[in-house]
């Protein structure tokens, strides 16, 4: 049985196709259409899918799009009706969109399918489970677990922006639900929004710029006095209830009202690009410790309900890796897993899944010689010795290949060594917004000047974001105070004691550029401004040729550890085809690209002739 | 069709006729706001569409 699962509309459209309950593949719509977070029908997605799947549509069994239209537009009015007359502007925009397009979602799917292939449309069946059941689902059935409890926390679905499940053998039952407009993740957004990134894609960088913030400040404290008595009423079992006369996202095109921010905390909202300040630090550092304190309230509240000793999440709080290193720090559980792909993109393989399992009933095995059903989240398209060199000719491009990947392993091993950044794409691209060694940027985490080169040179994104290292997992308790499995790159833990440098003196009222060049360990690059790092453990059965990079990389050094982050530059989704990881060589200071078996060595290419207009291609995020 | 069918079990499953009257109205002023513009842009909060 070949379900295919879709979601789109919103942002980070995706497709996943399973069959027999194994995914098959799964693919974000952006990494074909080269526009970061496309919301638009995945076409290309659906294409892939089907194509890894040997299927055409006529072979699904069910289409299944991850949310409930109805019961959106339901909450849409009733919003309105219970704002009204607040909201008229919104009203103006969204109904349009509404009446021409999302009320009929049934035809719109089915047409747009049609630009996929010619298909049957009288028999294709089209299921529709609730948002948060498909992040349920995406959380727990590909988990190594038999009984779980599923903790699931976005801005919001339909009407629930939080919800704690019971995930039972083939069964998910939902025991508790928080609901709009009262929601963890809308309020992550609105600091998002207050502080200058932007809604929906920002929310990481807000988590990166938070340890810059002095936690125990009286600043800091002060901020989350301000949060907990004037914007949220925070319950013990984790949930929280929204003072809706400081937001405006129900029913307005911003998500708060800027003026009543600036008299709450003292200073205005910050432009989009303009200098970060302590003030914008403290704020981001106030906002993580009200969620983190939120979320492991509400981790307590699935424990108390379910019993279970395995915690599944999904949604999009749960790629904030802070909190969750924190959730675990807790020993609330014994056991997690968090779907790699927890976003909206992760609801299309979720959807599928819930069809499989609750709708046709099907029984579920859990096969617990691997970590996990997810197979490594390398679920996208693979290129070809063929596309490689297809792409090479197109730009005239000079390569060397490599008939054994040990020996190539080997060489880039060396290359990293002496400090040069390099494109790495392997097998197949990863689902989920995370790179996770196919389609990543690579470099030496002992070198000091990685984390600027890479920001500044290759990436173009602002200096203090920090980087991700990948270890090989027999490793990891060397370099971090962590021990267990991390694959999906979704756990921050701190670096070892016996590694850090300590603060010099007046460290905290440091400038935050000061503080970057702080060099806090003998893998600095990796290591953020509190000592903290978002780990991948790179395990051999998952990904065995990055884990023999980085294995080559540790006899050359000692190190069985590198710094890994997404292949793209700010602003463009990660790369999905050679021809995408070469233009990505040729637009940075990147040294070499690596692509199967072939190298290209930045020096040897013939001269690029695009300028810098290029970067006008990509939106900002 | 379909449509109208699958919103008319919508509203029996959910109990919510009491919108029925107040989505005839959004509609139709909807429709005038639909033929009023030339195309149908989602701003950038998704919350809410």
């Amino acid at each position: 049985m070949k379900i295919l699962g879709i979601s789109a509309f919103y942002h980070d459209s995706a497709a996943a196709i399973i069959e027999d309950g194994v995914i098959v593949a799964a693919a974000q719509e952006e990494r074909f259409t080269r526009k970061k977070h496309d919301p638009g029908f995945p076409v290309n997605a659906v294409k892939y899918c089907l194509e890894e799947a040997g299927a055409t549509l006529n072979d699904i069994e069910a289409v299944v799009f991850y949310d409930k239209p109805l019961l959106k537009f339901e909450r849409l009015l009733e919003t309105y009706y219970g704002f009204a007359p607040v909201g008229v502007s919104s009203f103006v925009i969204s109904i349009p969109v509404w009446i021409k397009e999302k009320m009929f979602l049934k035809k719109l799917i089915r047409d747009e399918l049609e630009k996929v292939e010619d298909y049957d449309r009288n028999t294709l069946k089209l299921l529709f489970p609730e948002h948060h059941l498909s992040h349920s689902a995406s959380a727990y059935y590909p988990s190594p677990f038999e009984d779980a409890a599923i903790l699931t926390i976005d801005g919001v679905g339909e009407w629930a922006t939080a919800s704690i499940c019971h995930g039972k053998g083939k069964d998910i039952t939902v025991l508790k639900e928080l609901q709009f407009p009262h929601s963890v993740g809308l309020l992550y957004s609105a600091f998002t929004y207050f502080l200058g990134f932007r809604v929906n894609s920002g929310e990481y960088k807000l988590m990166g710029l938070a340890p810059y913030g002095n936690a125990d400040s009286a600043a800091v404290k002060g901020y989350i006095e301000k949060i907990k008595s004037t914007l949220i009423d925070l319950k013990e079992d984790g949930s929280v209830w929204l003072n809706q006369k400081y937001f405006t996202y129900a029913t307005g095109l911003r998500m708060v009202p800027d003026s009543r921010w600036e008299k709450l905390f003292g200073f205005p909202r910050r432009e989009s690009e303009a200098p970060l300040e302590q003030h914008h630090c403290d704020l981001g550092v106030a906002i993580q410790i009200v969620t983190e304190e939120i979320v492991i309230k509400m981790a307590r509240e699935a424990k108390k309900l379910t019993g279970s000793d395995n915690l599944c999440m999904a949604g999009g709080v749960a790629l904030n890796c802070v909190a969750n290193g924190k959730i675990q720090k807790e020993n609330i559980f014994k056991n997690y897993f968090i779907q790699p792909a927890a976003g909206d993109a992760g609801g299309a393989l979720g959807c599928a899944l819930a069809a499989y399992y609750i709708h046709y009933g099907q029984e579920r095995k859990v096969d617990h010689s691997k970590l996990d059903a997810m197979k490594g989240s390398y679920l996208g398209p693979e290129s070809s010795d063929k596309e490689i060199e297809v792409a090479a000719r197109k730009y005239n491009a000079k390569f060397t290949k490599f008939e054994s990947f040990d020996e190539l392993a080997k060489v880039v091993a060396g290359y990293l060594s002496e400090g040069n950044v390099i494109g790495w794409h392997q097998g197949r691209m990863e689902f989920g917004p995370r790179a996770l060694g196919n389609r990543s940027i690579i470099g030496d985490a002992r070198n000091e000047e990685m984390q600027k080169k890479l920001n500044l040179k290759i990436k173009y994104r602002e200096s203090f974001r920090p980087f991700a290292p990948s270890v090989l997992a027999e490793d990891c308790g060397e370099y971090f105070e962590y021990t267990g499995i991390s694959p999906y790159m979704l756990l921050v833990h701190p670096v070892k004691e016996s590694r850090r440098n300590p603060y010099p003196e007046g460290f905290k009222e440091f400038g935050l550029k000061e503080k970057l060049y702080h060099k806090r360990s003998d893998i600095p690059s990796i290591t953020h401004i509190d000592y903290s790092a978002r780990i991948q453990t790179v395990h051999r059965e998952s990904n065995e040729k990055y884990w023999k990079l980085i294995s080559a990389f540790k006899q050359k050094t000692g190190y069985g550890l590198i710094v890994n982050t997404s292949f793209n530059v700010r602003g463009e989704p990660i790369v999905c085809t050679p021809e995408d990881s070469y233009k990505c060589l040729m637009r940075t200071e990147m040294d070499f690209l690596v692509v199967g078996n072939y190298v290209f060595n930045k020096t040897e290419q013939p001269a690029w002739k695009e300028g810098a207009e290029w970067k006008l291609e990509y939106v900002l995020d | 069709m379909e449509f109208l069918k699958d919103f008319w079990l919508f509203l029996k499953e959910r109990k919510k006729f009491w919108l029925v009257p107040m989505i005839l109205i959004l509609v139709l002023i909807g429709v005038l706001l639909v033929f009023g513009t030339s195309g149908a842009a989602a701003p950038f909060i998704y919350t809410l569409f």
